[in-house]
């Protein structure tokens, strides 16, 4: 985006302060405040009662540590499959139609499988979420390697590399910068399907107390979660952007073509 | 490099598809050795079946239609708000400067965060699950238009205002014509989102469609009519890119023939 103009402009102030601004106006004057919308001030309420007594840290914890076990597994498979596809042109050519019939599976669509084998908790929200993760780490990991430059591959031959070896020292850090891309883009979408399993069906974290606080008719908690979730998906991003930007500099800003 | 045997595309397209058969042959010797409880893994054959007998005796062809049917409203309300808006944001330096960090806040919020907040005004209806699909698969299509739109050569708008073309011909003529690989793979994200969302809204209002009757078929252990929807949500997945992958190629002739 329009990353060039990193100073601050005030001019990107004025949509979020008027909203928050109307919305507390409107709530007095009318007094709307109802089981459906709350008052920002109200929502600020809720946000201090649920930080203080530890609920928001709670869920929160529970959300990224499920985010973060199923980007796990899932990036361990997908680095697994991807890194020998992208080596072998045979093997890539062969799997094309498994891969192609199983990518589009929505990962939600899971939910009901997850639930039978696991039951409610953390391992069913993982499994989901790592089934999420896998595809974009397979399938850039696949191009990343298959996209390093073949010369470097011959002189590690060439140097008496055995496979292992060649994988290890020039295979995997020439292709890391674009890994890492995929890594980013896979847990963007691994934070989502974990609100979405939990939203969904989980009794768990960010998204369950979420849906929780709309059951019992509490609109200004659900929305302050809302917010928040919104505050952690924004620093998750960023982090991660920040990061890669540490480790690997421009060699990884490249854009992802999907 | 090994020089691979010559064969044809569909040579390796026959190869891949072998491929694909083996993995159901191992699911199949999983299932029939009982290494994995059939409550979980119905046979590959049990599947099968209740597929066919849900389209044709069941109502899991209408189940189909149903969520298909969301998919693609919500989808298209997404494209219209997504391009028309981003058109106006994308037009204007100004406009850009006002709205565009609001945008990237908003983006990486879970378009299911925004499910509680919809039933709560909505309550368990069609309109919700609707609005939910064309709120989070508005998205991609709004910052790919926004990001089209402002990645336009400048000369182009030189040019426009040296002709005296009016501001909705610039948009028209030149911005939309330049943005839309841009708002294409926009559209491309936004469909699987609305695809999600639309099965997740089935389950949590229990709107007729395959994302309540997999999650009633699990309720109930019906693990093959479970495997059966599941295997017809990959198909919506898989037939939609296809199409829109063909109307890409349409749409994007005129730039492949200036290269």
């Amino acid at each position: 985006m329009s990353a060039e103009a990193k100073r601050l402009d005030w001019r990107g102030l004025v949509i979020p302060v008027g909203f928050v601004v109307g919305a507390e106006f409107a709530a007095r004057a009318t007094g709307w405040e109802s089981s459906m919308l709350a008052s920002p001030s109200g929502i600020v309420a809720a946000f201090w009662t649920v930080l203080i007594d530890g609920t928001l840290l709670h869920a929160t914890a529970a959300t990224l540590a499920t985010s973060l076990a199923g980007l796990a597994i899932g990036s361990i498979f997908g680095l697994l499959i991807g890194i020998p596809l992208g080596l072998s042109r045979t093997a890539d050519r062969l799997m094309e139609f498994s891969i192609e019939a199983f990518r589009p599976i929505p990962a939600v669509a899971l939910i009901p499988i997850a639930l039978l084998v696991f039951g409610f908790g953390f391992r069913m929200e993982i499994s989901i979420v790592a089934f999420a993760a896998f595809w974009p780490i397979l399938i850039l990991t696949r191009a990343a390697v298959a996209g390093v430059e073949p010369r470097l591959i011959q002189v590690a031959r060439a140097l008496g590399f055995g496979a292992t070896a060649r994988v290890w020292k020039i295979v995997l850090p020439a292709a890391l910068p674009r890994i890492f891309v995929a890594f980013r883009l896979a847990a963007g979408i691994a934070l989502i399907v974990a609100v979405t399993v939990e939203i969904a069906a989980n009794p768990l974290g960010l998204g369950y107390n979420m849906i929780l606080a709309q059951q019992t008719l509490r609109p200004e908690l659900m929305l302050a979660l809302l917010v928040w979730l919104g505050v952690v998906g924004w620093a998750f991003n960023h982090i991660l952007l920040w990061s890669q930007k540490r480790l690997f500099g421009p060699a990884a800003m490249i854009r992802i073509e999907r | 490099m090994i020089a691979l045997p010559q064969l044809s595309r569909v040579g390796w397209l026959l190869g891949s598809v072998g491929v694909g058969l083996l993995f159901i042959l191992l699911w199949y010797g999983i299932a029939q050795a009982r290494l994995v409880s059939p409550v979980f893994l119905p046979s590959p054959e049990r599947a099968w079946d209740a597929l066919v007998y849900g389209l044709t005796e069941g109502d899991l062809g209408a189940k189909t239609l149903g969520t298909v049917e969301r998919m693609i409203y919500g989808w298209l309300l997404a494209s219209l708000v997504g391009i028309v808006i981003g058109a106006m944001i994308g037009v204007s330096e100004a406009a850009r400067a006002y709205v565009e960090p609001t945008l990237e806040f908003l983006r990486p919020l879970p378009a299911s965060a925004m499910m509680p907040v919809a039933i709560a005004i909505l309550g368990l209806t069609d309109q919700m699950v609707l609005a939910v699909i064309a709120f989070g698969a508005l998205w991609p299509m709004l910052l790919g238009t926004v990001h089209g739109f402002a990645a336009v050569e400048p000369r182009l708008y030189q040019v426009s205002r040296a002709l005296g073309l009016s501001r909705f011909a610039v948009i028209w003529k030149i911005a939309l014509p330049s943005a839309m690989p841009d708002i294409l793979s926009g559209m491309r994200v936004g469909l699987t989102i609305a695809l999600i969302l639309a099965v997740v809204g089935e389950m949590l209002a229990s709107r007729p469609g395959l994302g309540q009757a997999i999650l009633l078929a699990a309720r109930s252990f019906q693990s093959a009519d479970l495997y059966a929807g599941v295997i017809l949500l990959g198909m919506i997945g898989y037939v939609s890119s296809v199409l829109l992958g063909l109307c890409e190629g349409r749409l994007l002739r005129w730039r492949q023939s200036h290269h």
